[in-house]
C-alpha cells in the first residue's frame, strides 16, 4: 500500500449503512478514521415552501409527512405553535391522547432504531427480532389512530380521534407484551459480548461537547446531560406526570457518552414510555378532545390571529421545534422546522474521529439521524461550485429576509 | 491412459457435483437462518436462480480496475476451489488424485481462493474493495494459525501412534483419529473439532468474521465492484470452497462411514457412505455457519485476529498438551 498516506473513503449519499441519503467523507489511515466531514442536503423536499400557501389545518397533514417515523412529533409541534398564536387551548383529554400517542411513537421509533443498530453491527437476528416486536406498537397505534405510519391524529386545538373504552384491552395487551419483552431486550442488547466489545468506549461524546454543540434527546442524555423537554418544560399531560430524564445511570453505570450508553438510554426509554402510557390511560380526564369540532371555525380563528410562536416537543430523537408566524392571513407568513437530528448531526465529525472504520456505521447510526426531516435548504439558483456560507453570511441573509417580510 | 481419462471424468463429475452441493448448502443455510429469525426466507433453490441470473447480467469492469487481474481472479478462485476437492475423500470414495497430494497441499490450495479475492479486490480500484482486501489478508493470517494447528496436531497424533504417512488423506480414510487415542486424546480431538467449527466461518467470510465483506461498512467490500459473470464465478467459488473446507474437516475429524455398520459392500456401500458424508457436511455447515451467524454480531478486524490467535490458539495449545500427555501415557513415544 501507499505507505502511511491517508486515503478518503466516501460513505453515501447512497450506502447500505445509511437509511437515508447523506454524504459522509472519511479520511482513513489503515482502519483508523483520522477525520470526518458530512454534507447534508441530499433529500430536500420543500415542505415548508408548500406550507406557506396553505392554511394551518392543511399544513398539519403536511407536517405528518415530514418524517416517516416521527409521525406525531412534527404535527404536535406545529399545532402547539399555531394554538399559541391563535390562543386556542386544547382540552385536557386531548393533551392525554397526544401524550399517549407521542409515547407510542417513542416506543416504535426506539425499537426501529434498535433494529437498525443491530443490523449495523452485523447482528441480523436481533434486527429481525426488534422489528418484529415493533409491530405490536404499530398495531396499538393503528388501533388508536387508524393509521400505522402517518398517524394524522393531531388537529389544531386537539386530536381527531378519542381513545374509547373498547380500544383499551388492545392497547393494554401491547403494553403487557412489551413489559414481558423488556428483560429479554435488555439482555440481548446490553449483555451481548460482541455488542459490548464493539460499543463500549466507541464514538465517545463528552458531556462538555454534548452541551457545547446543543445536542438533544437520547444523544445528550447518554453523555450525562439531563436534558428532556418533558421534564424541563412540561407540556401536554407531562406536567401531571413525574418524569425524570433517562440517563445511563439507570443501568447502574456512569455516563461516558459512548455508543453503548446511547443504546442503554434508548432501551430504558422504552420502559419509561410504557409507564407513561399506563399512567395516562389510568388518569385520563373525561371531556371533549377538540377545542372546536368545526374546521371552519378553527380556520376563522387562525385567520384572525397574528403573532409568532415556537411549538416544541421531545421527539424520540430529542427536542423538535416549529416556528410559526401568522399575520391575519389564511397561510402563515413563516414556518420553520427544526428537526431533532439537526442539533445532533454536528457531532458526527467529533465522535467519528479516531474510531475504527468498522465502527463508522454504528457510530453514525448511534445518534439516530433522521435526514429527510432535517434537510431544509437546497440552493438551485446556480450550478457553480459548492460554497460554504459562514455565520456572517447567514445572519446577513436572515436580516434581508426579515426586512422582506416586514414590507 | 485410462488413469488420465478416469481423472478427467472425475474432475468433470466432481465440478458439477460440488457446485450443486455447494449451492444447495447455501440455500439450506439461508432457509434455516430465516426460520431461526422467524422469517419465511427464500426457496431452497434460490442460490441456483441467483447464479443463473448473475450469468445473464452485464459484466461491468470499473474504469479504475486492472482488467486482466479483475477478470482472471474469479476464474482462478473457482479453479482452485475445485482443485481442493480433487484431493479430498468423499465417504468411502478415495480422492480423485489421492496419491498425489496430502493435507499440507490442501492447506495451500485453500488459501488460493482467498488470495484471488484479495488480488481481485485490489484490482477493483475502489476504496471499499481495497479496505476489504486488506481485511481479508488480515483475517487469512488470523485463521491460518488455528487451521494449521488442527492439521498438524491430527497428523502428529497419527504419527505418534505409528501410522505411516500421517499427512496423507488416503491414510485418514483408513485410520480414525478417534480410535488411535486414549480418553485425554478424545478430549483433545473434541477441542480440535470445536476449533475447526470456529475456523469455517472465518474461511468463508461469514458473520461474525465477515469483516472483509461487511455489508453495512464496506457495501460488500472485496466484491463491491464485481457484477454479472465475474460475481457469479466468485459466488460459485465460494459455494465450492464451502464444500471443500467442510469436507476437509469431515475427512480429518469425522471420518466415520456407515457401510461397515450395516456390513455393506460394493456400490451400495459407496452410495450409503456418500449420503452419510453429505449429511455430515450439511450438519457441520449448519452448526458452524448457520447457527453461529444467527447468534452473533460482526467482529472488528482487530477482534478477529484476537479471537483466532489467542482464543482459538489457546484451545489449540490445550489440545496439543492433551495429545502429548495422551501419547506419553500410552507409551507410544
Amino acid at each position: 500500500m501507499a505507505g502511511n498516506v491517508p486515503y478518503k473513503v466516501p460513505v453515501g449519499p447512497i450506502h447500505p449503512a445509511l437509511k437515508e441519503p447523506v454524504h459522509i467523507e472519511l479520511t482513513v489511515l489503515g482502519e483508523d478514521v483520522v477525520s470526518a466531514d458530512f454534507t447534508p442536503g441530499q433529500t430536500h423536499r420543500g415542505i415548508e415552501w408548500m406550507g406557506l400557501s396553505r392554511n394551518p389545518v392543511q399544513i398539519v397533514h403536511l407536517t405528518d409527512r415530514i418524517c416517516g417515523i416521527c409521525g406525531v412529533t412534527h404535527s404536535l409541534c406545529f399545532a402547539r405553535a399555531v394554538e399559541q398564536v391563535a390562543e386556542i387551548n386544547a382540552p385536557e383529554r386531548a393533551d392525554y391522547v397526544r401524550t399517549i400517542i407521542a409515547e407510542f411513537e417513542r416506543i416504535q421509533s426506539h425499537l426501529l432504531w434498535a433494529g437498525v443498530a443491530a443490523h449495523e453491527l452485523g447482528f441480523d437476528s436481533l434486527f429481525y427480532l426488534a422489528w418484529r416486536v415493533r409491530e405490536d406498537a404499530l398495531d396499538a397505534i393503528e388501533v388508536i389512530t387508524g393509521n400505522r405510519v402517518n398517524y394524522d391524529i393531531i388537529q389544531i386545538g386537539g386530536v381527531r380521534r378519542d381513545i374509547t373504552p373498547d380500544m383499551l384491552p388492545k392497547i393494554q395487551k401491547c403494553l403487557d407484551s412489551y413489559k414481558e419483552l423488556f428483560g429479554k431486550l435488555k439482555k440481548l442488547f446490553l449483555e451481548d459480548t460482541v455488542i459490548k466489545s464493539r460499543c463500549i468506549g466507541c464514538g465517545v461524546l463528552t458531556k462538555e461537547t454534548a452541551a457545547a454543540y446543543s445536542t438533544v434527546g437520547p444523544t445528550a442524555r447518554a453523555s450525562g446531560l439531563p436534558a428532556d423537554l418533558r421534564a424541563d418544560y412540561p407540556y401536554c399531560a407531562y406536567g401531571d406526570l413525574q418524569i425524570s430524564p433517562v440517563l445511563p445511570e439507570v443501568y447502574g453505570k456512569k455516563a461516558t457518552g459512548d455508543t453503548y450508553d446511547r443504546i442503554v438510554v434508548r432501551i430504558f426509554e422504552v420502559a419509561q414510555s410504557i409507564e407513561i402510557i399506563e399512567e395516562c390511560l389510568a388518569n385520563m380526564p373525561e371531556g371533549p378532545v377538540l377545542y372546536e369540532e368545526k374546521v371552519a371555525k378553527i380556520l376563522a380563528l387562525c385567520k384572525k390571529a397574528s403573532g409568532e410562536a415556537a411549538g416544541r416537543h421531545e421527539a424520540p430523537r430529542g427536542e423538535a421545534v416549529h416556528y410559526v408566524a401568522m399575520n391575519n392571513a389564511e397561510a402563515p407568513v413563516a414556518w420553520k422546522v427544526k428537526a431533532s437530528s439537526y442539533s445532533n448531526l454536528h457531532v458526527w465529525p467529533i465522535i467519528l474521529k479516531g474510531v475504527q472504520l468498522a465502527d463508522v456505521p454504528i457510530v453514525v447510526a448511534s445518534i439516530d439521524p433522521c435526514l429527510s426531516c432535517t434537510d431544509r435548504v437546497l440552493v438551485t439558483q446556480d450550478n457553480g461550485p459548492a460554497k460554504i456560507l459562514t455565520k456572517e453570511d447567514l445572519s446577513k441573509m436572515s436580516y434581508l429576509k426579515t426586512r422582506r417580510m416586514m414590507e | 491412459m485410462n488413469e488420465i481419462l478416469a481423472a478427467v471424468i472425475g474432475v468433470v463429475v466432481l465440478t458439477i457435483c460440488s457446485i450443486v452441493v455447494g449451492l444447495f448448502l447455501a440455500g439450506l443455510d439461508r432457509v434455516v437462518v430465516a426460520r431461526m429469525q422467524a422469517r419465511v426466507g427464500p426457496r431452497l433453490r434460490q442460490p441456483f436462480i441467483d447464479i443463473a441470473k448473475l450469468f445473464r447480467k452485464e459484466n461491468i469492469v470499473p474504469k479504475n480496475a486492472v482488467p486482466i487481474l479483475f477478470n482472471l481472479m474469479p476464474v482462478l478462485a473457482l479453479a482452485a476451489s475445485i482443485a481442493v476437492l480433487l484431493y479430498l475423500p468423499f465417504g468411502s470414495i478415495a480422492p480423485v488424485l489421492g496419491a498425489a497430494g496430502d493435507m499440507i497441499l490442501v492447506l495451500y490450495l485453500l488459501i488460493i481462493p482467498s488470495l484471488c479475492l484479495v488480488i481481485g479486490g485490489f484490482a477493483s480500484g475502489s476504496p471499499y474493495a481495497t479496505v476489504g482486501a486488506q481485511r481479508e489478508m488480515v483475517s487469512m493470517i488470523a485463521y491460518e494459525l488455528p487451521l494449521a494447528a488442527v492439521v498438524i496436531l491430527v497428523a502428529w497424533r497419527l504419527m505418534a501412534s505409528g501410522t505411516a504417512e500421517p499427512f496423507s488423506l488416503v491414510t485418514l480414510m483408513d485410520t480414525n483419529i478417534w480410535s488411535v487415542c486414549g480418553p485425554l486424546g478424545i478430549i483433545a480431538a473434541v477441542l480440535l473439532l470445536i476449533l475447526f467449527i470456529g475456523i469455517i466461518p472465518g474461511e468463508l467470510s461469514k458473520v461474525p468474521f465477515d469483516a472483509p465483506e461487511a455489508e453495512t461498512e464496506l457495501a460488500g467490500g472485496i466484491l463491491a465492484e464485481y457484477s454479472g459473470r465475474n460475481l457469479g464465478m466468485f459466488t460459485l467459488a465460494q459455494a465450492v470452497k464451502s464444500v471443500a473446507i467442510v469436507a476437509f474437516g469431515v475427512a480429518i475429524l469425522l471420518p466415520w462411514n456407515l457401510s461397515p455398520v450395516f456390513g455393506l459392500t460394493g456400490a451400495a456401500a459407496i452410495a450409503v457412505d456418500l449420503i452419510f458424508f453429505l449429511v455430515k457436511v450439511s450438519v457441520v455447515m449448519l452448526v458452524s455457519v448457520t447457527l453461529v451467524r444467527t447468534m452473533m454480531a460482526r467482529f472488528r478486524i482487530t477482534q478477529v485476529v484476537k479471537v483466532y490467535w489467542f482464543i482459538l490458539g489457546g484451545i489449540a495449545l490445550a489440545a496439543l498438551i492433551l495429545f502429548a500427555i495422551d501419547a506419553f501415557a500410552a507409551g507410544v513415544i
